[in-house]
């Protein structure tokens, strides 16, 4: 199943956000988009998983999602989301209740999510005894539990601190191996664009253009090589020195708001 | 000889201000205010006991300030004769009748102003224009529409605890975090179940809040509506007492209005503690 982003524009009031953003996310691939602050990165994340309506344009499926999927499209999200009074396995079940599946399936689904994010035995914890990263792999067992063909990240690792980042990332790396879940990786940390993406879409400032996409020359499990880590350098590189201008630009924009 | 760093730490000599070692002043008490467990009942008795030795002693006229004892005196001789029990019944049901009308019409109409446009649009204008209204302005219109039975009361109480509560519920509802609204719809998750496990569970604590100031609310409006018109109840036994110059029994009333409003808030804490043990 393909996810189509087809002359997106979006305006909140008089502020123009995004302006006819087009590119396509094939099935399996992971694509990250990346812009300066407020180029409206997030904005076009909820648009294409149907939780804003685009002023112009639209998101598109081509093709059908998998036959088990309960949520083809799923986010994952910066603040986690998760229900404060439920519990670890309460908070992964809660997208489940209203499916089809009978109480001793949804305990399956439920157990293998917590099993494959490590939270097997957390299941009784409620969300606030568990730190920042704990709380992203509660989030990422509810996502996993739909099996969706799509993950949709708006900036999931931004609120956690540099260890757990970077354990989480081996997380999502190790997810995304198989190619059988693609993904869209809202980000505005580049290291995070370049080791996770296949295509890097570059957004300008506000309102929001695609200025370019950018292909990642190697697959996920080659950027773990060490003489890797050199090129993977210089494409974040390539892709500060097409945003650093704009970036400043918009920084100064948002202190004089 | 010593290094460089080491007689920096050493000590200065005594009455040097510029070598002198001393400790960094600390400037972080205050403002985390910790009630004691026993403090607020040791008070409570001293006060007390302050004021019974004041009786005892003569020093205040019982007829304006009777005795803590002749107080305690008053109400087991009214428990005694049964009468309390009677303007307890009946003052306990008009509370509760009141409350229960009003609370479950309150939370309707609150939920419904925090889901749906039209209902916010219609019912904050006349939210904001009824609320300020002393409710019990109102019952000598409500014994006009209602007779002179147990209804007016009983609707007076209700009004001003469907106020208090249709607010606390629309701010609550309010107040749930918009992203777990959000995370719910993006699983697909059913208007009604949204409502039911998202918005409810989010709203409770403004709305337990709620019940906190209704149950005083409720408290307040059935003494003053048993003085307007009542021949049983708490507020009825207050005013005849102090009609009648009796003043322990006056302040046996006011006791057990306040025990009983102990209660009621007792009650409401041990809900509070099964409901939110999650925050």
């Amino acid at each position: 199943m393909d996810l189509i982003a087809d002359h997106i524009s979006h305006r909140f009031g008089e502020l123009d956000v995004l302006d006819r953003v087009s590119f396509t996310v094939a099935s399996g691939e992971v694509v990250a988009i990346v812009g300066p602050s407020g180029c409206g990165k997030s904005t076009l994340l909820s648009i294409l998983g149907g939780l804003l309506r685009p002023s112009e344009g639209r998101a598109e499926l081509r093709g059908a999602p998998p036959a088990d999927s309960l949520n083809p499209l799923t986010f994952v999200f910066q603040d986690f989301a998760l229900l404060p009074w439920c519990t670890v396995e309460a908070n992964v079940e809660f997208p489940l209740i209203h499916t089809a599946l009978d109480a001793t399936t949804r305990r399956a689904v439920v157990d293998d999510a917590l099993r494959r994010t490590g939270l097997s035995d957390f299941r009784g914890a409620y969300p606030k005894q568990l730190s920042g990263g704990m709380r992203q792999r509660v989030g990422i067992a509810r996502a996993l539990a739909v099996r969706p063909a799509i993950l949709l990240m708006d900036e999931p690792l931004s609120a956690l601190d540099s260890q757990t980042r970077e354990l989480l990332m081996e997380d999502f790396i190790g997810l995304l191996a198989d190619g059988a879940m693609g993904a869209v990786y809202v980000t505005h940390n580049l290291e995070e664009a370049v080791r996770l993406a296949d295509r890097i879409v570059v957004l300008s400032r506000r309102p929001g253009r695609v200025r370019e996409i950018v292909e990642i020359p190697m697959t996920r499990a080659e950027r773990g090589a060490i003489d890797a880590r050199g090129q993977l350098l210089g494409l974040q590189n390539d892709l500060w020195s097409l945003i650093r201008e704009e970036a400043i630009d918009a920084e100064r924009e948002v202190q004089h708001a | 000889m010593p290094s460089a760093r080491s007689s920096m730490l050493d000590r200065a000599p005594e009455n040097d201000p510029v070598t002198e070692v001393r400790p960094v002043a600390f400037r972080g008490a205050g403002f985390v205010p910790n009630a004691g467990r026993y403090s607020g009942w040791i008070a409570l008795a001293l006060v007390i006991a302050l004021w019974q030795l004041a009786g005892s002693a003569g020093w205040v006229n019982p007829l304006f300030l009777p005795a803590p004892s002749a107080i305690a005196v008053a109400i087991y001789k009214l428990a005694m004769s049964g009468a309390l029990w009677q303007h307890l019944a009946a003052s306990v049901v008009r509370i509760g009748s009141g409350w229960l009308l009003g609370t479950v019409a309150g939370v309707i109409v609150g939920f419904a102003i925090g889901l749906s446009t039209l209902a916010r649009g219609v019912g904050i204008t006349f939210i904001s224009a009824l609320f300020p209204i002393p409710k019990i302005a109102l019952l000598p219109l409500l014994i006009l529409w209602l007779g002179i039975g147990e209804e007016p009361k009983i609707a007076t109480i209700a009004l001003g605890v469907f106020f208090s509560t249709a607010i606390s519920v629309y701010s609550g509802v309010d107040a749930v975090p918009r992203n777990l609204i959000r995370m719910a719809q993006s699983f697909n998750v059913p208007f009604h179940a949204i409502v039911r496990r998202v918005v409810w569970p989010g709203a409770l604590p403004s709305i337990l809040a709620g019940f906190r100031i209704t149950a005083s609310v409720a408290l307040l409006l059935v003494v003053s509506a048993e003085m307007i018109g009542a021949q049983f109840g708490i507020g009825a036994f207050v005013l005849q007492a102090g009609n009648l110059m009796q003043t322990d029994q006056l302040l046996a009333g006011v006791v057990i209005l306040s025990l009983f409003g102990l209660a009621v808030g007792k009650a409401i804490s041990v809900l509070e503690a099964r409901l939110l043990h999650w925050r």
